[in-house]
């Protein structure tokens, strides 16, 4: 099994072409989608967009730096529920009260303290990146300090999405419980679930998927990429080398979750609903399976990944609702066992060979090809077949 | 006093559940370093094991019904471990020393366990079984005959595709002639019931607490459990080859230790562990294909807490953490606190079932930063843990 790094050096340099290409998808996106799409189609297609930002943010901390964190639904949600707040605090004028209408139900007299800050809309955007990249800086300061690492991680942050979701499962008078913040009116003063608004917010997805991709990208081509990607590889020797892994890890911990939190929120406006769920285990795993799918340490791998595999689940579930589960059950063992190095990755290494084979081209040399090509070692081979006739 | 002994014995019996399900990981996870996050699944499929027998024995009649547990317990034990070496042989043997990639498959695996219970009904029975013997059978038969090196690499897809298509096929004609009788799930998405023997209903009362049976049953099974595992592991040749496979690999097998038996063999126990777990927890409340996911993150952390590769940490861990969980979980502190003080509101707050996980888990998260390798650590120098 050749080490990932063989084939996945980022290209070093953000090429004018690649920016060209990066604004023509964005503007395809925002300008050519939407009138070509069904309504229905166009939602998901959003939908999966802001996952997309999501799994960005995996393939940042699991693809480049080696750490599979199996808890992004946290982030994921909270940047859901910042947002959500305050879409809740905007009651209408007519209400008979001025607390969100849960609160009513569960006799909550007051609006609870840490509401409060959440009337601004600064606050409420701020806190979508905030919240998680603070929480995941926290987190990962405790777990990275004490050098927990590997599988080890995964257990841990898959234990703290299980306080997250009981946490939030059990609060009905502080975030409404099980059912989750729901019935969103008016944002900054326009209707929620208005198609306009809704088409301002899909556009504000794509401009943040483009530069969630350009920020990965700047991170990962540099110094700062080859040292994630040298802690995938060999933490000891980086740390022997001089330099301290904790805070690299940590500070790609809480981009990552940041990048979660605004998948979440953006998510979470298209829906007009957050709730628990979205602190599901299997939520958290799934993110993973965009990326591996994809390919990891593969920005563009994330972005297809994500895109692919939910299209798939909609189209499955659609035509037949009990293959799903199983058909997403291969397709762990199959990128597991099979394509370890997701779609972009098998694009990028075995089809080429492929498709010189199948045009009877010849395959590329495994041994030096000096040796091959050399008519001293042509000539000796000669000689020697001859000697054993 | 009354509330001690209460106290002592349903943290003890909250305990057993989860020393009962981390057992099987202690050996799978601690003692080969695999992170099978289809261990719960195996549980579940335990604890459907323990179903099947005593809807079994219920046609036999009353007398035979209340004997149904000594069936279920090794039954149970056998499925699992049977799927553990199918799971170690087809899969898991692959990835050792990847276990990110462990993860990520086991999970897969767990994903397809839990829709095969929801969708198994006679029809997909015979597509399984059809599609097995074709493909199967297929190689067998081809693997006897030289097939020219160009045409070798395709005869595994073009098998795969045909026993695929026939299988798939013959089980649909089959279930359109025959009917629901084929079509109808076995189990279906809803949980099943398992019913106690009657001498499990009940319990007895001693110095003013109340001892259910099914309680004392799970600490017992649990207890028996935990002899048979040091008794094979201390004292029978096979648990000797796998103390040594584990400790030293290579010179292990330069030995003689036939180092894959022993890896497929501990998987074995540890799955058959899962099973036994799954049909005590068959006995405290409803089953569904889901069961499995509710103890699986539980029997990581008591194996973490724990140190792992030490069956003695997952003990005191599981031990541990069911009192705290009990002690918070019952709001047992706000007995001896006085009302209206932070304290008071403090354990209170925390004084409910799910509420007490957080509680626990944050003691967890915090043990670990005393402590990160755990109670009982490994002893020696790595740079790598």
């Amino acid at each position: 099994m050749p080490k990932l790094s063989q084939f996945s050096f980022p290209k070093d340099r953000l090429s004018g072409r690649e920016l060209i290409v990066v604004a023509a998808l964005a503007l395809i996106l925002i300008f050519l989608m939407p009138p070509l799409l069904p309504g229905f189609r166009l939602d998901l297609l959003h939908r999966y967009l802001a996952l997309a930002i999501v799994a960005l943010g995996i393939d940042l901390i699991w693809g480049f730096t080696g750490l599979l964190s199996l808890g992004h639904g946290i982030f994921f949600a909270l940047g859901g529920y910042a947002i959500a707040m305050h879409l809740k605090l905007q009651v209408p004028a007519t209400a008979s009260s001025s607390l969100p209408d849960f609160m009513m139900l569960y006799g909550v007299t007051e609006l609870p303290w840490f509401w409060y800050p959440f009337y601004s809309f600064a606050f409420a955007v701020a806190a979508v990146v905030l919240i998680p990249a603070v929480l995941a800086a926290l987190l990962g300061y405790l777990v990275f300090r004490n050098r927990i690492r590997g599988v080890y991680f995964s257990i841990l942050t898959q234990a703290a999405i299980i306080v997250f979701f009981n946490f939030f499962n059990g609060q009905q008078k502080l975030f409404n419980g099980t059912n989750g913040l729901t019935d969103f009116q008016t944002l900054l003063g326009f209707p929620v679930r208005d198609a306009q608004t809704q088409y301002w917010f899909y556009v504000l997805t794509v401009i943040f998927l483009a530069l969630a991709y350009l920020l990965c990208r700047w991170l990962t081509m540099g110094r700062f990429g080859r040292l994630l990607v040298a802690i995938r590889d060999d933490e000891a020797r980086v740390r022997f080398s001089g330099y301290n892994p904790t805070s690299y890890k940590v500070l790609v911990f809480a981009i990552s979750a940041a990048l979660a939190g605004i998948g979440g929120a953006f998510f979470t406006l298209r829906t007009g609903i957050i709730s628990p769920r979205a602190m599901d285990i299997a939520f958290s795993i799934e993110m993973v399976i965009w990326v591996a799918v994809g390919g990891r340490a593969s920005l563009i791998g994330a972005v297809l990944g994500a895109l692919l595999v939910n299209f798939a689940r909609s189209l499955l579930s659609e035509q037949f609702a009990d293959i799903w589960l199983f058909f997403q059950g291969a397709l762990f063992l199959i990128v597991v066992l099979a394509l370890p190095r997701g779609i972009v990755g098998w694009l990028r290494t075995e089809a080429p060979n492929l498709i010189a084979k199948l045009l009877g081209r010849p395959q590329p040399l495994a041994t030096y090809p000096e040796l091959e090509f050399d008519p001293e070692v042509q000539y000796e081979r000669e000689v020697l077949e001859q000697e054993g006739k | 006093m009354t509330f001690l002994f209460e106290s002592v014995f349903n943290g003890m019996s909250i305990g057993a559940v989860l020393l009962l399900t981390a057992l099987g990981l202690a050996i799978v996870f601690g003692i080969m370093g695999v992170i099978n996050l289809a261990h719960g699944e195996l549980m579940m499929l335990g604890a459907y094991t323990t179903f099947v027998v005593q809807n079994g024995f219920r046609q036999l009649g009353e007398g035979w019904f209340d004997a149904y547990l000594f069936i279920a317990v090794p039954l149970a034990f056998a499925v699992a471990a049977g799927i553990g070496v199918l799971l170690e042989r087809g899969v898991i043997r692959y990835l050792y020393g990847r276990p990110l990639e462990t993860l990520l498959a086991t999970w897969g695996v767990s994903l397809i366990l839990q829709q095969l219970v929801r969708s198994i009904s006679w029809q997909m029975t015979l597509q399984i079984i059809l599609f097995c013997l074709l493909f199967f059978g297929g190689r067998w038969l081809l693997s006897k005959r030289a097939i020219a090196p160009p045409w070798q690499a395709w005869v595994t897809p073009v098998l795969l595709v045909l026993s695929v298509g026939i299988g798939l096929t013959a089980g649909l004609l089959v279930g359109g002639a025959v009917g629901l009788a084929m079509t109808k799930p076995w189990f279906g998405a809803q949980g099943v019931d398992v019913t106690a023997p009657s001498w499990l209903r009940g319990g007895v009362n001693l110095w003013g607490v109340q001892f259910p049976f099914v309680r004392l049953f799970i600490i017992a099974l649990t207890a028996v459990c935990l002899v048979a595992i040091y008794l094979f592991l201390l004292r029978s040749q096979w648990g000797l080859r796998i103390r040594a496979v584990t400790q030293n690999r290579s010179m292990s097998a330069c030995l003689g230790i036939p180092t894959q038996t022993v890896d497929a063999l501990t998987f074995a126990l540890g799955s058959g562990l899962a099973g036994v777990a799954g049909c005590a927890i068959s006995l405290l409340g409803s089953v569904s294909p889901n069961t499995g996911q509710n103890y699986i993150v539980e029997a990581f952390m008591v194996v973490v807490v724990g140190g792992v590769g030490k069956i003695v940490g997952s003990i005191v861990a599981a031990l541990g953490i069911g009192y705290v969980n009990y002690v918070i979980g019952s709001g047992l502190m706000t007995r001896f606190l006085e009302p209206q003080t932070a304290l008071f509101a403090f354990f209170e707050f925390f004084a409910s079932t799910s509420m007490a996980r957080v509680m626990v888990f944050i003691l967890i998260i915090a043990f670990l930063q005393l402590r990160p390798a755990g109670l009982f650590p490994q002893k020696g120098r790595t740079v790598d843990a």
